[in-house]
C-alpha cells in the first residue's frame, strides 16, 4: 500500500474523510486483509499472506497504524513473528522470536510451540509489545517486535506450577488475553487456558489470582487455579475497572476493586447457554458487549447451538441479552468462532465482525442488528482483528 | 560441503536450493547459516537445542542423530521437512 502524508485528506465537501476499516484475518493456512471504506458497505480481500503458515494472531499497532505484527509457524518450522511497517506491503522476521531460557544441563526445558497472542504495549511505551505463547509463556519486546525476551516474573515464577499444571486445551495450553490498564502500564491482566486469570501490579514481576466467583467443570475443586479456563478476557478501555470474561464455564463480569466475578451468563436463554470462546466490548459503552455462544453440552460439540448461529448482545452489563441473527444462516450451520476471531471497530455505529471455523468472515455495521458475509472459502479462521487503514 | 535447502526455508536463502558452507559439526553449520540468514536456525532447532520434531537433517542420506554429528568437507547435508503421516 502506498504510504500517504499525515495530513488528512478532505472530501469534496471539505470535511475530513474518515479512514477506512480493515480486518486482519489469521487462519490455519495463512493470513488475509479485508479492506473497506468507513461506510463498511463493500469489502475487498487481499491475496494470502504467509500462505501455508499457521497464523494465530495478526494485530495492528494503534500507536503507529502502519505497523502490524503477525505470529506464525508452519507444520514443520518453529514459531516466529513477522513485522510490517507499511501496513502489510512488506514484512521482516523477528531477529529473536519468543523463546524460553535454555534449561540447565540434565533438565528438560520448555519449548515455545507457537505464539498465540499479541498485545501492543502501553501508549507511553512506543515499540513495546507483549506476546503469549503455547505452552504458557509471557514475552516482551521493546523494539517493535524485532527481539523478544521472556518475562521472568511469569515464566520463571516459583508459583508457575500452581497456575499452569492443569489439563491443557486440545491445541495446547495457551497464555492469552494480555490486558494493559490504560491508566497504569504496570497494571496487567492475563488469561491462562487452563490456569485462570492473573493480575500484576508491578509490570509482570509478580502475580495474584483472580478466580473468585468462577465456576469450574463439575468434579473439580474451584479453589484450584489450574482447572480454571478463561477463554477470553476483555478490559474496557474507557472504564478499565470493568472486565468481562467468556469462560469455559459461563460469561462473567468483574467490577474492580471487587475480586469476585459475577456470572452474567445466567441471564442468557437456557436453551442456548453461556458457553463460547469470544467476547467483544463496545469501544465507548462499558455496559455493552457481544458473545457468540457455542454448544457446550454432553460431549462439547463446540458448534452453533442447534445449528443456528447467533450473536448475543447485552446493553445493561449482562442483566439481559438479546439474540442478533438477522442475516445469519437460520438452520444447519454448525460453525463456531474462536476466542480471537471476533472484534469490533470504533466507528459509530460500531461494526462487529467474526471469522468462523469454516472460513467465512461475517460483519455487521449496525452493532449486530443485521449481518452479511464478507468473505468465504478461507481456511479455518483463528483470529479477526479490526484495524484502521493508515491515512 | 553442499547443503540442500528445502523449499520452506528458501525465503531465507534468497531462493537458493543449494549452498556451499564449511563446518565441523551440524551445530556449527546451522550457526553459520544463521549468521548468513538471520532467523534460519530457530525455525529448525528449538531453544533447548533440539532439532524440531518434523525436521530431519541427513549427512550423505543418513539421518543425523544430533547436532553434534561430525561433518567432512565433501559431505552432502540435506535439511528435510519430514513426512509426518500425511
Amino acid at each position: 500500500m502506498k504510504q500517504t502524508k499525515a495530513k488528512p485528506r478532505r472530501a469534496a465537501s471539505g470535511r475530513a474523510r474518515k479512514p477506512g476499516v480493515a480486518l486482519l484475518v489469521a487462519t490455519r493456512k495463512g493470513a488475509f486483509v479485508l479492506r473497506s471504506g468507513a461506510d463498511r458497505r463493500a469489502w475487498k480481500i487481499s491475496e494470502p499472506l504467509f500462505l501455508g503458515h499457521i497464523v494465530h494472531h495478526m494485530v495492528q499497532d494503534p500507536r503507529d497504524p502502519r505497523v502490524i505484527l503477525a505470529a506464525a509457524r508452519t507444520g514443520h518450522l518453529g514459531p516466529t513473528i513477522f513485522r510490517s511497517t507499511d501496513f502489510g506491503k512488506s514484512w521482516s522476521e523477528a531477529q529473536k522470536p519468543p523463546a524460553f531460557h535454555k534449561a540447565p544441563e540434565g533438565r528438560t526445558g520448555r519449548v515455545v510451540d507457537h505464539v498465540f497472542w499479541l498485545t501492543p504495549g502501553h501508549p507511553s511505551e512506543p515499540g513495546a509489545w507483549l506476546a503469549g505463547t503455547s505452552p504458557h509463556g509471557l514475552f516482551r519486546s521493546q523494539d517493535g517486535g524485532a527481539t523478544w525476551e521472556g518475562v521472568d516474573g511469569f515464566n520463571e515464577n516459583p508459583k508457575r506450577p500452581l497456575w499452569c499444571g492443569g489439563d491443557p486445551t486440545p491445541d495446547g495450553p495457551k497464555l492469552h488475553s494480555i490486558l494493559i490498564d490504560p491508566r497504569d502500564r504496570d497494571h496487567l491482566y492475563l488469561g491462562l487456558s487452563s490456569g485462570g486469570v492473573l493480575e500484576s501490579a508491578d509490570g509482570g514481576h509478580d502475580w495474584k489470582t483472580l478466580i473468585q466467583g468462577l465456576d469450574v467443570v463439575a468434579g473439580f475443586d474451584a479453589s484450584d487455579q489450574r482447572v480454571h479456563d478463561p477463554h477470553c478476557v476483555r478490559l474496557h478501555p474507557l472504564a478499565p475497572d470493568r472486565l468481562y470474561q467468556q469462560n469455559h464455564c459461563g460469561i462473567y463480569r468483574l467490577d474492580r476493586p471487587s475480586e469476585k466475578w459475577v456470572r452474567i451468563g445466567r441471564n442468557m436463554p437456557k436453551a442456548v447457554g453461556d458457553i463460547g470462546f469470544p467476547i467483544v466490548l463496545h469501544p465507548r459503552d462499558p455496559d455493552t458487549s457481544w458473545v457468540f455462544p457455542m454448544d457446550g453440552t454432553e460431549v462439547w460439540p463446540r458448534t452453533s447451538p442447534d445449528g443456528k448461529p447467533a450473536v448475543y448482545a447485552t446493553r445493561d452489563a449482562g442483566h439481559s441479552w438479546r439474540r442478533l441473527d438477522l442475516g445469519l444462516p437460520r438452520e444447519n450451520a454448525w460453525f463456531s468462532v474462536k476466542r480471537q476471531a471476533m472484534s469490533a471497530d470504533d466507528l459509530d455505529p460500531v461494526g462487529i465482525y467474526f471469522g468462523a471455523t469454516h472460513g467465512e468472515v461475517w460483519g455487521s455495521r449496525d452493532e449486530g442488528k443485521k449481518w452479511a458475509c464478507l468473505a468465504r472459502y478461507l481456511p479455518h479462521i483463528y483470529a479477526v482483528e479490526t484495524a484502521r487503514l493508515p491515512r | 560441503m553442499r547443503v540442500i535447502i528445502p523449499s520452506a526455508l528458501r525465503s531465507y536463502t534468497g531462493g537458493q536450493s543449494e549452498i556451499e558452507a564449511s563446518a565441523a559439526t551440524i551445530d556449527e553449520l546451522l550457526r553459520e547459516l544463521d549468521r548468513r540468514y538471520p532467523g534460519f536456525r530457530f525455525r529448525i532447532v528449538d531453544e533447548q537445542d533440539s532439532i524440531r520434531p518434523h525436521v530431519k537433517i541427513t549427512i550423505n542420506t543418513e539421518i543425523a542423530g544430533s547436532l553434534d554429528a561430525p561433518l567432512r568437507s565433501d559431505d552432502d547435508v540435506a535439511i528435510i521437512m519430514a513426512f509426518s503421516g500425511g
